[in-house]
């Protein structure tokens, strides 16, 4: 199985939707100005969202950041994103924007820290994932 | 009054550019950016779909938004500034001013409504019914009560995060239903605005909440999250008659329900604490859902076996200076 890497800011949603998930995993720095870490492996990326109503500045600065990055942006495999559908259009758009961005799909979204059932199909979904990861273009 | 030794702490002028908490300047920058004003909806192209309603669903609507219009005059009024005492950065006293301020223009909105499509008389009845309404009452009472000054800083902030994340959803799915059936959809782009807004006043208030929280000894913090409980299930209690009373006759009360289990849940979230009701009862119709987020499941994802394994998005703003690629 590969790797997970996730942002989450102070409010925790995201760090809570991880911790429940059970699987190793890497938190980027809260800062913007913090050194990004180095991903050595295959991974999928969990941020939440930040957009405006326009959708602008959807994606986490530490999150920019780490993308900006070459080496882990090779490893990137795909992105699952956190929002609020309270937000309508803009719902989980960070994942549309790395989406986009790095050439990558996007595995799934869930509202806040998630529910039982994102759980749960995150954890299959991600077992399948790696399973046919060598089909996936890098 | 020369006798008494007050000494006035220095005034200090809010500095931006030095920040405690980054989450302030973000949450600031976030509000200002989705500024709005009811003027900018076309709420008259609303005229004709308002007189195919038949009277029962006119005073339904018009009641539900006086309810609404209740709440947003407290949080105006009474729920944002008693927050401020407790503000623990300068910027965060700032960004309550705007939450305060939108509250007003949240209220201002529904007066909008109202005089774009209906009857003085009708809004008039609807003014006096919410006075009168038991529920509405009671569910103002219980916020209020905890506002009151002598409150405890972080019961008052549970009490705010309540009445945005969840009070209101029992009047949000009316104009939410109405749309999904291509009913006074110029209304609903205004809800749509207001539930924007209070999403972010909720997700902010319960940050802080969490801020202060962490600080405080176990005993504490487990009294806390007792009470929160408590309240949420006073809360849902009556709400849950509120909704009976409102929406039985057009047979919505079931649906209704389910969209305000799924509410209060996130209100916990925004709190950081978990899930009260189970999922089977949180099963919010999709039309509702689809009101809520238009466009935004006609982008299907990998593990929900859409078929479609790739996101394309209509244009969506990557021009972030910061990327580098």
């Amino acid at each position: 199985m590969g790797g997970l890497a996730y942002f989450s800011s102070g409010s925790g949603n995201t760090a809570r939707f991880v911790d429940r998930l059970g699987l190793p995993s890497v938190r980027l720095p809260l800062r913007g100005d913090a050194e990004p870490p180095r991903m050595t492996a295959p991974f999928v990326l969990i941020c939440p969202t930040y957009a405006d109503g326009q959708g602008r500045g959807a994606v986490a600065k530490p999150v920019i950041r780490f993308l900006n990055v070459e080496a882990n942006r090779r490893l990137l495999r795909g992105v699952i994103a956190a929002g609020n559908r309270n937000f309508g259009e803009t719902f989980a758009m960070a994942g549309q924007v790395v989406a986009r961005k790095c050439n990558v799909p996007v595995l799934y979204r869930f509202e806040l820290a998630g529910t039982d059932t994102d759980i749960a199909r995150v954890r299959d979904g991600l077992t399948k994932f790696w399973g046919t990861e060598c089909l996936t273009p890098a | 009054m020369k006798d008494t030794p007050f000494t006035r702490p220095v005034p200090r002028a809010i500095n931006w550019n030095r920040l405690q908490d980054d989450k302030d300047l973000e949450i600031w920058n976030r509000l200002t950016a989705n500024f709005w004003l009811p003027e900018k909806v076309p709420l008259s192209n609303d005229i004709q779909s308002w007189s195919q309603l038949t009277e029962a669903e006119q005073t339904l609507t018009i009641r539900v938004f006086t309810g609404l219009t209740l709440l947003d005059t407290i949080q105006n009024t009474v729920g944002a500034p008693a927050l401020m005492p407790d503000a623990v950065t300068p910027h965060e006293e700032a960004v309550l001013t705007n939450i305060a301020f939108m509250e007003a223009v949240h209220a201002r909105s529904y007066s909008s409504v109202f005089s774009t499509l209906c009857q003085t008389a009708q809004v008039d009845e609807a003014f006096r019914w919410s006075a009168e309404n038991e529920h509405l009452q009671a569910k103002s009472r219980l916020i209020l009560d905890e506002y009151d000054a002598t409150s405890n800083p972080l019961r008052k902030k549970i009490a705010s995060v309540f009445l945005e994340s969840f009070l209101f959803y029992s009047g949000f799915y009316l104009p939410m239903h109405w749309s999904s059936r291509a009913r006074l959809t110029n209304t609903a782009d205004l809800i749509r605005l207001i539930i924007r807004d209070e999403a972010i006043h909720g997700y902010y208030i319960g940050y802080k909440f969490q801020r202060a929280l962490e600080r405080l000894p176990e005993a504490e913090r487990t009294e806390l999250k007792d009470f929160a409980f408590a309240l949420i299930f006073d809360l849902y209690d009556i709400e849950a008659r509120y909704t009976e009373q409102l929406y039985d006759p057009l047979g919505l009360t079931e649906d209704v329900k389910a969209f305000l289990h799924y509410n209060a849940n996130k209100a916990l979230q925004n709190l950081g604490f978990e899930s009260l009701f189970p999922e089977e009862a949180c099963r919010v119709n999709p039309a509702i859902m689809a009101a809520l987020s238009p466009g935004s499941d006609e982008n299907h994802d990998f593990f929900s076996g859409s078929g479609s394994s790739y996101v394309i998005g209509k244009t969506v703003a990557t021009e972030d200076d910061d990327w580098d690629f």
